[in-house]
């Protein structure tokens, strides 16, 4: 995983609550056994007016111009801001891939929904909770101010920008930690291998019926 | 002073090890699999040279892709077929057990597990899919992950957890003759929001949950990440270990005595205290229908589609009425159907299809419905049915009798809506496109759904018990 350090970069609005993990990457995209190539298909059923198939080339497909992402005002945003309960439903990891392979680095909303926003962190994502007054005020910075940029920087916890926004913002320090030396959590869990195994050995003296095969 | 929850409980057996930083280390004693949240967390061991912890605490099951028609013909789609035969590679080259689409044990993977006895009391569970809530009816901790946390179960039988809050949701008294268990569910989540469980693990309680089969307590369970909680469970009584007892993968003999005494402790002590409560009253749920793109946004079937004006949630509320094609203020029984779906990890197990074919018992689906499914939880309630005369009733009814799967409740496979087509279901979902691009889902249950299809329309079905 990429390690997370600062994001400067441009600010998309979706502005709706409970985007739920469906819309973020609709079902047939959930067949591919990779874990790229996910992007051009975002949001999918908003975003062209046609139906997608996993595959399809999506350069010439009819695109929904009411649909935020593809106005072109926010062309190569960075940052997405959105509502509350945000990936909610599905606990699909292909919704955060989708996000970051479309080039989504942070998501600030007031609140996310547990399995995706944990998902997050795996991929290299910030997930950033605010206030709902935080997120009201930066909507309409966003649409007062063609090309809003904002900076996020991970060590110092801070959304700035250079006409005065500064915004602190909360985060758990193991994720954090993980996020910004773009570790690999696997690796950090088998160096406590040792006392794995020695639970694992209580467990199984305390409750063998728990190791039975399944054949 | 004995002061646990149940969730504290099953917490407290499993932790590894506390980190600084206040997150455990659980240890997960079982792991089910399916085809498309585990393909990448396979790729990942390999890229990694890993193998996995401990390969008998994983089962898997191909359900999400699967054809519910005409099998001996194989999967048909190729993108759906290379992902259910990579499941089938990957579990074969580390010596995963896999029940595949021969095996007479195939099903929904939320389904098999409990049916198996290859989920238990007491477990940790998890699983690449969010309906693993489902797997705490037994007493268990069980909450879906993504699949970089699937590959981390894999490669450390363990993940980096941490603790949720405890919610009591206590349900007083008893259910009306036709409210079922997916009504008292739906009440819930419109009581709390799909986000009011957010941050929480859940324990449903009270004489309703206490009176009601383990098929029901699933159902509750399952629908648990509905309301944003990732876990719901229920205390082990009498119900559950009579459940349990003689499945093939339950403890047998000695090892059975030993397992029930410790079943026996994993309920909240009497001093437990909750970060919140929620107190419901069995007898005020009418059968509910949901009416919008939320599974929040659920109305009784004597309601009204409510009207955005002055609504607290307006903007909402215009924009599911758009998608779903409704007026404001109409009366839910207004609602006709063009298909009807009974099936899904919610409500897909025997004595869902026994409410369903006691509405439906002699009488044949309404003219405007164009397709009616019956698609059984797994191969053995599929025989159980079928031993019971219940696919007969279905059949000539009208409905088709499918093979077990995940079929038309996430539309992975060919069961699906076509735009703008509006069907009754018994799933757990209406998002928006979740049946099939532009599909219209109204949730219900079992028998909910039997008489939409009946009567084309959504049924008031109190009448029919005499309320």
């Amino acid at each position: 995983m990429k390690a997370f350090k600062t994001v400067k970069g441009l600010v998309a609005p979706l502005d709706r609550a409970n985007v739920d993990t469906d819309a973020i990457i609709p079902k047939q995209f959930l067949k591919s056994i990779h874990r790229t190539g996910f992007g051009p298909y975002l949001f999918d059923e908003w975003r062209y007016l046609d139906h997608g198939e996993p595959g399809q080339d999506c350069s010439g497909r009819p695109l929904n111009t009411d649909f935020v992402l593809n106005d072109n005002r926010y062309k190569g945003a960075s940052i997405l801001l959105t509502k509350a309960n945000f990936g909610c439903g599905s606990s699909r990891e292909h919704a955060p891939w989708a996000i970051l392979d479309y080039g989504f680095q942070v998501i600030l909303a007031e609140s996310f929904a547990d399995i995706f926003y944990s998902n997050c962190f795996k991929n290299g994502i910030l997930p950033i909770v605010l206030k709902s007054d935080q997120i009201a005020d930066l909507f309409r910075a966003v649409e007062a101010e063609p090309g809003f940029s904002l900076k996020v920087d991970l060590a110092s916890q801070l959304i700035t920008k250079d006409s005065g926004i500064s915004i602190p913002f909360a985060l758990d320090d193991y994720r954090k930690y993980c996020l910004i030396n773009g570790l690999d959590e696997i690796g950090k869990t088998l160096s406590y291998k040792a006392e794995i195994a020695t639970f694992e050995k209580q467990h199984r003296q305390a409750k063998p019926w728990l190791f039975k095969e399944v054949i | 002073m004995n002061t646990k929850t149940l969730y504290d409980k099953l917490w407290d057996d499993h932790e590894v090890r506390r980190n600084e930083d206040g997150t455990s280390l659980l240890y997960i004693d079982r792991h089910l699999i399916h085809e498309v949240t585990s393909p990448q967390a396979f790729e990942g061991l390999r890229l990694n040279q890993r193998q996995p912890w401990r390969t008998g605490a994983n089962v898997a099951v191909p359900d999400h892709n699967i054809p519910t028609k005409d099998r001996e013909q194989g999967i048909k789609d190729p993108i759906s077929k290379l992902q259910i035969d990579t499941l089938a590679n990957n579990t074969r080259d580390l010596g995963i057990t896999n029940f595949d689409m021969s095996d007479s044990r195939q099903g929904i993977v939320h389904v098999i597990g409990p049916e198996q006895g290859i989920t238990l009391p007491g477990m940790t569970i998890v699983c690449g899919d969010s309906h693993t809530s489902t797997h705490g009816a037994l007493g268990a901790l069980a909450f879906g992950i993504g699949t970089s946390e699937v590959e981390h179960v894999l490669a450390t039988q363990s993940l980096v957890q941490e603790k949720s809050k405890n919610m009591l949701i206590r349900v007083d008294g008893q259910l009306k003759p036709g409210v079922t268990p997916k009504d008292m569910i739906l009440a819930i989540i419109g009581e709390l929001g799909t986000a009011g469980g957010t941050g929480y693990a859940i324990e449903f309680g009270g004489e309703t949950i206490q009176n009601m089969s383990m098929e029901g307590r699933m159902t509750v369970c399952n629908m648990t990440i509905e309301a944003g909680a990732r876990a719901g469970m229920i205390a082990v009584d009498e119900t559950t270990i009579n459940y349990v007892n003689g499945r093939n993968f339950a403890p047998k003999g000695d090892e059975w005595k030993q397992a029930v005494d410790y079943w026996q402790t994993l309920h909240s002590d009497t001093d437990a205290t909750f970060d919140k409560t929620l107190v419901i009253q069995a007898s005020n749920i009418q059968p509910m229908v949901t009416w919008g793109t939320s599974p929040e946004m659920v109305v009784s079937v004597d309601g009204t589609v409510p009207d955005p004006e002055g609504h607290p949630k307006a903007d909402q509320v215009r924009s599911a009425l758009k998608y779903m094609g409704l007026k404001p203020g109409m009366p839910v029984t207004e609602i006709t159907f063009d298909k009807v779906f009974i099936g899904s990890c919610t409500n897909s197990r025997i004595e869902d299809l026994r409410e369903a074919a006691g509405i439906i018992q002699g009488r044949t689906i309404a003219k405007n419905i164009k397709l009616a499914l019956v698609v059984p939880g797994s191969g053995p309630i599929k025989a159980q049915a079928e031993s019971e005369g219940l696919d007969k009733i279905f059949l000539s009814a009208g409905f088709e009798w499918r093979e077990p799967g995940c079929s038309m409740c996430l539309a992975m496979n060919d069961d699906r809506l076509e735009p703008g087509e509006r069907c009754a279901s018994t799933s757990n979902r209406n998002f928006e496109g979740r049946q099939g691009p532009g599909g219209r889902t109204h949730l219900l249950s079992p028998a909910m759904a039997a008489a939409a299809a009946i009567n084309g329309h959504i049924t008031n079905i109190s009448s029919e018990y005499g309320n």
